[in-house]
Order: C-alpha cells, then structure tokens, then sequence
C-alpha cells in the first residue's frame, strides 16, 4: 500500500495540472486499452450474447403465441361442445314434449273409445231397463185388467147372479178403464 | 486513508489521486502497452458482461433465471431503445450501442467498488467512445445519403432568410457534440468520485466519531450508482439519436 501510495504520488507529481486526465502520457495506454476491451466486448455481444438471447426472447414469444392458440382453440371447441349440449338438451326438449302430446292423444282416443264404449253400453242397459219397465207396467196394466175384470165378474155375479155376460163385463172393464 | 497518514495527521486530501493510471506490475512508465489500473477495471468490465451476458444466460431457459431475466432486461432496454430513437433501419447497429452502453454501466458500476478505478472518469475514454460515434455516425450519414445529409443542417421548414444562420448554429451544434458526449460522461463519474474521496478524507480526519462525513458518503454514493446507471443510458440514447440523424437526416 505504501510503495502504491508513493507510486501514486510521484506520478500526481508529473500530471501537468494536477489532473491526471489531463496527463496526456497515459493517453495512448489508455485508448489501447480500451479499444482492445470493445473490441472484445463486441465480439462477445455479437458473437455469443446477442443471437442467444434474441433466440431464447424468440422462443419463448413463439411458445406464447403458441399456447394462446391453443388456449383459443380450446376455447372454441368448449364453446361447441356448449352448443351441442344446449341443442341435445333443446331437441331433448322437444322429445319430450312430442312424447307427452303423443301419449296425451292416445290417452285421449282411449278415453273416448272407453267413454264411447260405456255410453253405447249405458244405452243399451237403460234401451233394456226401459223395455223391461215396459213390460213390467203392459204386464202389471194387464193385471189390473185382469184383476179389475175379474172383480167386476165377482161383482156382478154378488149383485146379480142369473146371467153373467162375460164379454159385456170385460168391455164394461175395459170402458171404464179407458175412461 | 494511507495519504493523510503519511502526510502526518494534516487535512491534505488528495480526492484526485484514484484517477492516477498506473503500471499494475511495477514500474512507473506508462507505455502505450502497458497493463494497467485502467486495463484491469476495463477488464473487469468485460468479465462481468461475459457473466452477466454468456454465463448468466446459458441455460436458454424459456422461463428464465434470474440473472438471465436481468441479461434480458438490459437486451430489451437497449433494443427498444435503439427501435423507438433511431427506428426500425438503426436495428443493424444494436450491437454497437449495446456494447457501448453495457461498457460503460459495467465501468460505472465498477468503478463505485471501493478502491476501484473508474476508466469512464477519464476523458481519453470518453473522447474515444464519443469520437467513434461521432465519426462513424457522419460517415454512415455520409455513405447513405450523399449530399443530402447536409439537409441535416438546412432547416427547410425555417424562413429562408433565417436557414443561413440557423445552419451556422446547427453546423457548430454538430461539431459539439463529441465534446459535450464525452465531457459529460467523464465529468460526472469523476466529479462524484472526487467528493466520495474529499467526505472519506472527512471522515479519515475525524476519525470514530465521522458520522457526518459516513452519512454523506452513503447518500453520494447512492446519488452515483443512479448518475453510473443515468449517464451510460444518455450516452446510449445520444448515440441513437446521432445514428437516428444519419440514417434520415431530414428535418
């Protein structure tokens, strides 16, 4: 340190100004120096440091705008598997309202041959419960016919037992009853 | 420390002495070849470029590393630079500018090491690399536009009567340049040096109790390393200026 400190000294002492960047003498050194240092610098940048790293910057925008593709396209086919999913589920939809009619209609033919089925019937039953009400009241007026001839004999013949005429009594019968 | 020392105790700081070049191996010619402080600190600056630039980005890592995101960083800051100042036909000449300006901050940044020397502190340096870019900056302005290069100086869009004059200023302007690119860049890196060492004599002075003369160093200091970092960037956005006026040299 001493010796360097002495060195520095003397050669302050020979600076013209007290400058030492103004000692003109160390000039030429110090232009060598530093054109042999650019020099190498440059051909270090230019040679190695440079096309590497522009490759590597290349690169890795390459795999950017690679992957942003990608991630597009992705995107895109998320967005078509969307639609088909929203049109499955439309058409299903739809399915499902066309089975509902469907089932509905033929619900419905069934219901009408089954109503139609039961009213043909439910008019036969009442056609044949009225035929035999009929019946039942030509057969119960002819009881009472009968009866009512039959009474009217027995009255007669209580009343007057000589000659009982049959066939007056039952056109008597049958006068009165019409009336 | 050591020169207040032996000057005896006085108040004799020598804040110019760390700008001495010196012989590294003894002796005290300074020949045009010799190895000097000023050849070890430019070399130091080449080996931390090739650290920083080759070394830290070996792994040409898609995701990278740290030290190669920051050799990244500097090559897109420089880039853009060059892309945005001198447009797209300076790129040819990134290499030069990078170059430049990754000397002169490793040079900068280096020459804050305690102990160091800084070789962008010397004019002889800064004149060189300001006189090559003059140079060949007027020489590709010459080469590519011919004559039309001196529409640099004829200010079409100016009054005619004002074109004369303002060619004189512009002419003179030009010629300038190298002189305040190179002045600039020295003058400031020797200028803080100068008052790190005028506190640190302070402080050798005062001894334990330099809280004073240490707070200022560290606040300069910390002024430098931005004026280190500011300086190489002017002087690499100048160089894309000056490349910007050759290549299209119309107003």
């Amino acid at each position: 340190m001493a010796t360097k400190t002495a060195l520095a000294t003397e050669a302050g002492e020979t600076a013209a100004t007290g400058m030492p960047q103004l000692d003109f003498s160390t000039f030429p050194n110090q232009i060598f120096w530093l054109v042999i240092t650019l020099v190498a610098i440059y051909f270090v940048l230019s040679r190695i440091a440079l096309p590497r790293i522009a490759s590597v910057l290349a690169e890795r925008q390459g795999t950017i705008t690679n992957d942003i593709a990608a991630a597009e396209e992705l995107k895109l086919k998320a967005a078509a598997a969307e639609d088909a999913y929203n049109q499955a589920l439309a058409d299903a939809r739809v399915e499902a309202q066309n089975i509902i009619a469907e089932a509905r209609a033929e619900i419905q033919k069934d219901l009408d041959t089954a109503n139609a089925h039961a009213d043909a019937e439910i008019a036969a039953k009442t056609a044949e419960a009225e035929a035999r009400i009929e019946e039942m009241r030509a057969s119960a007026m002819e009881s009472v016919t009968e009866v009512a001839r039959a009474t009217a004999r027995e009255v007669v013949s209580a009343i007057a037992p000589m000659d009982v005429d049959d066939a007056s009594v039952t056109a008597a019968v049958d006068q009165q009853l019409k009336g | 420390m050591a020169v207040e020392q032996e000057a005896g105790g006085g108040l004799e700081i020598h804040p110019m002495d760390q700008f001495i070049v010196k012989p590294l191996f003894g002796g005290d010619a300074v020949h045009w070849y010799t190895p000097t402080n000023a050849t070890l600190w430019m070399f130091a600056a080449l080996l931390g470029i090739v650290l920083l630039l080759v070394v830290g980005t070996r792994g040409r890592a898609i995701i990278p590393s740290r030290i190669q995101s920051i050799s990244e960083l500097a090559y897109g800051f420089v880039y853009k630079m060059v892309e945005d100042v001198s447009g797209k036909d300076g790129l040819k000449y990134f290499p030069y500018i990078m170059t430049l300006f990754l000397f002169i901050v490793f040079a900068n940044f280096l020459g804050l090491l305690p102990m160091a020397f800084t070789p962008t502190s010397h004019i002889a340096v800064t004149a060189t690399l300001a006189l090559a870019v003059f140079i060949a900056v007027t020489v590709l302005g010459v080469v590519k536009n011919g004559v039309s290069f001196l529409g640099l100086f004829w200010i079409s869009s100016a009054p005619l009567v004002l074109r004369p004059i303002l060619a004189l200023i512009e002419v003179i302007s030009y010629f300038v340049r190298p002189v305040s690119h190179s002045i600039r860049l020295a003058g400031n890196m020797m200028a803080g040096h100068a008052v790190i060492k005028v506190f640190a004599g302070f402080a050798g002075v005062l001894g334990l109790g330099a809280i004073a003369p240490i707070l200022a160093i560290t606040a300069v200091y910390a002024l430098e390393m931005l004026v280190s970092f500011i300086q190489a960037y002017v002087f690499a956005i100048l160089t894309c200026v000056y490349l910007r006026d050759a290549l299209h040299p119309a107003h």
